[in-house]
């Protein structure tokens, strides 16, 4: 019997963890069809910010209430995950609880398994008061419009098994310890009693052995095959971020947010124009590429890197000022539009070997020129976001498609440009009177 | 006061300490006009050295690169490059933070390498090291002033603190806003808005911004740049508050004090 419980686990864990990477190898692959753009510099300043902003959650806190409730599921779910190697280590071995069978220990983890309890109960309560703000206060961030439908699931599955793997959790140790000395139970070791489980053990100690026993079963097994279904959750889920957060604060952008980033194509060729024995031979431009983005793969890898990366919080359209005064333009919405283009990209290719075209970019069919033209390049997203994702930067590189490759303007830019070619100002002044101030 | 350009200077084989960059707001829009006059005055009475383009003065490119118009945007960098050099200029300071941007973060990697200095961050230092001194109960003793963070000075270049110091070198009391410093809000011109009608929404960006102003019950709206300037008079008019509300450059203020 014991050994069919090990062979199955086994089975399931190599299932699990399988499943798992040949789908991360896939959003690899993915980010990986953007342009290169090299940010291997740096890297102590980058190390840095992975460990201020990714691990030490510093842009959280402009906002303590939510900063605090998630630090604590943060925290619980990767402390507790001490507890996690113990069940592997069962479930393969045929164990029941490893780490107490050295007498000299039970003390200490008693101890612990309190501590993880502790946590578990705070990630508990931490998801349950999420669930209240998403669902029942109705959070304005939470409740906006691009969220409707799938994203809203979503938010909800994760917020659902996390309580419910916790919940397990804690049946599993009260299970456990009605156990505790009881004949037929004698695998069950006697331990101090766990700090928050201990106290509903009355309420298991009318049950019989068997029964307990199969609740106890059941729950260990639901609850590690939980895990094994949320890690395979995790790649079709905004909640990536508890992964991707970490690279994406490290290859974060280190300029002023103010800086553009420059066109080293267009600059050389205003440098062919202008002063030919200068500039770089032309034979260097192999192939010419599309002057911004129009679809994904225009984008550079850390663009697509930043959507796979992004959990729908939202804080950088709730200070959106095109968004804050009702216009279509949402940041949240720009990289919720990358991800899922690059998606449909990705199962293109995986279905058809290379990408077959399918008439749609994410230009139009996501991202409406409307949307892009609200924008005013006030760099509140850009500083809003904890895990440090750059949606500006994804508009800039629409807008120079829009503008350089389709010419699509509005009037008003278009003499705005005229402005600037004739007069070298935007507005309709003779250049002669630049300097016309001093004598008025 | 006579303001000199770069080439009268050259022409007498001399070099001015800094260059002020006006701008185009700075040199054509009228209300723009007026802070450009009162931050020479101010340099006139430090005592600095300073001249301007003039005539060779060119947009930075800033619109038409934020518009998406890339090319536009190198061609006028190039030609402003060119001069600059020509001239051997080092050091910028200009009104707007826009132009403070681009030459500060963009220009460097076309070859411009200049430092540059915002004129409140200029005016920080002069009041610092006391070569211009404030009026005693000047004539903003005991008025509210609200300031508003520029994009491009603040978010844009994290320089929250410079125009702070010279407004609290009044004798005032200077209240902030619920969303100031790098959680501002945008008066609505960046990104090429200023040239353009808004997209369709519920409200104007700037009348929501102003609105925010006048919640804090401040007299003087303290702006740093000519483009808030005129999104933020309007939206003060919207309100029908510009009989008791002014909207002032930290420059304005700062000659008038003088």
């Amino acid at each position: 019997m014991h050994l069919v419980q090990q062979l199955l686990f086994i089975v399931c864990t190599i299932a699990g963890v399988y499943i798992f990477a040949r789908k991360v190898g896939e959003m690899r692959r993915n980010i990986l069809l953007g342009r290169d753009e090299d940010l291997s510099d740096n890297s102590a300043q980058r190390w840095k910010n992975m460990l201020l902003l990714a691990i030490g959650q510093k842009k959280m806190f402009k906002n303590p209430i939510p900063a605090f409730l998630h630090l604590a599921v943060y925290g619980g779910f990767i402390i507790i995950n001490i507890e996690i190697l113990e069940i592997f280590l069962d479930g393969m071995l045929g164990y029941h609880r490893l780490f107490a069978h050295a007498e000299g220990l039970r003390t200490l983890y008693a101890f612990l398994i309190g501590f993880f309890e502790l946590l578990a109960s705070l990630v508990l309560i931490g998801c349950v008061i999420f669930f209240i703000r998403r669902n029942i206060i109705k959070v304005r961030r939470l409740n906006m419009k691009e969220l409707k439908g799938w994203p809203r699931e979503d938010a909800n599955i994760i917020l659902m098994t996390e309580i419910i793997l916790m919940t397990l959790l804690l049946v599993m140790n009260t299970a456990d310890q009605a156990l505790q000395g009881r004949p037929g139970a004698e695998h069950y070791i006697a331990l101090n009693p766990f700090w928050i489980s201990g106290n509903f053990v009355h309420l298991f100690s009318g049950m019989s052995v068997s029964t307990l026993i199969g609740i106890e079963r059941s729950c260990w097994w639901l609850h590690i095959l939980g895990i094994f279904f949320f890690l395979n959750y995790l790649p079709y889920s905004k909640h990536f971020h508890i992964l991707l957060a970490f690279p994406n604060a490290y290859y974060s952008k280190l300029t002023p947010n103010g800086q553009v980033k420059n066109m080293k194509d267009i600059q050389n060729e205003v440098l062919y124009m202008m002063e030919p024995d200068k500039a770089p031979a032309a034979t260097a431009e192999a192939e010419h590429k599309r002057f911004g983005a129009k679809d994904v793969t225009d984008l550079s890898w850390k663009n697509l890197l930043d959507a796979y990366s992004c959990t729908e919080c939202g804080r950088c359209t709730s200070v959106c000022p095109a968004n804050n005064t009702g216009k279509l333009l949402s940041p949240r919405k720009i990289m919720m539009d990358t991800r899922d283009r690059l998606e449909e990209v990705g199962k293109n290719i995986t279905a058809n070997k290379e990408f077959k075209d399918d008439g749609k970019t994410l230009l139009n069919n996501y991202i409406s020129v409307e949307e892009l033209r609200a924008c005013t390049t006030c760099q509140a997203c850009v500083d809003a976001c904890p895990v440090m994702i750059d949606p500006l930067d994804i508009i800039m590189q629409l807008r120079r498609n829009l503008i350089m490759e389709e010419s699509n303007a509005p009037q008003e830019w278009n003499m705005m440009f005229g402005n600037i070619e004739n007069n070298m100002a935007p507005w309709k002044f003779s250049p002669d009177d630049r300097d016309a101030w001093v004598n008025s | 006061m006579s303001v000199k350009s770069m080439a009268e200077y050259a022409a007498n084989g001399e070099n001015p300490e800094v260059l002020f960059w006006v701008g185009c707001a700075g040199s054509f829009d009228q209300r723009a006009q007026k802070v450009t006059k009162a931050f020479t005055q101010i340099l006139d009475k430090a005592g600095i050295k300073f001249a301007i383009l003039g005539k060779e003065e060119m947009c930075t490119g800033d619109p038409a690169r934020r518009a998406g118009n890339e090319f536009m945007f190198q061609m006028m960098a190039y030609n402003n490059i060119q001069t600059m050099n020509g001239y051997g200029i080092k050091k910028v300071i200009t009104i707007c933070p826009h132009c403070y941007n681009i030459f500060k973060n963009e220009y460097p990697a076309l070859g411009g390498n200049y430092e540059v200095m915002h004129h409140t961050t200029f005016l920080q230092q002069l009041i610092n090291e006391g070569t211009i001194k404030l009026k005693d109960g000047g004539v903003f003793k005991g008025q509210k002033i609200t300031y508003h963070d520029s994009c491009y000075l603040g978010r844009g270049n994290a320089i929250y603190d410079a125009p702070r110091e010279v407004l609290e070198a009044f004798d005032n009391e200077l209240v902030e806003m619920k969303r100031c410093k790098s959680n501002g809000m945008c008066c609505g011109a960046g990104g090429a808005q200023m040239f353009k009608e808004e997209e369709p929404g519920t409200n104007r960006i700037n009348f929501e911004r102003a609105g925010q102003a006048l919640e804090t019950g401040a007299t003087i709206i303290a702006s740093n740049c000519p483009f808030c300037m005129t999104m933020l008079s309007d939206g003060v008019k919207n309100k029908e508050k510009e009989d008791s509300v002014k909207v002032l450059d930290i420059a304005e203020m700062v000659a008038m004090s003088l």
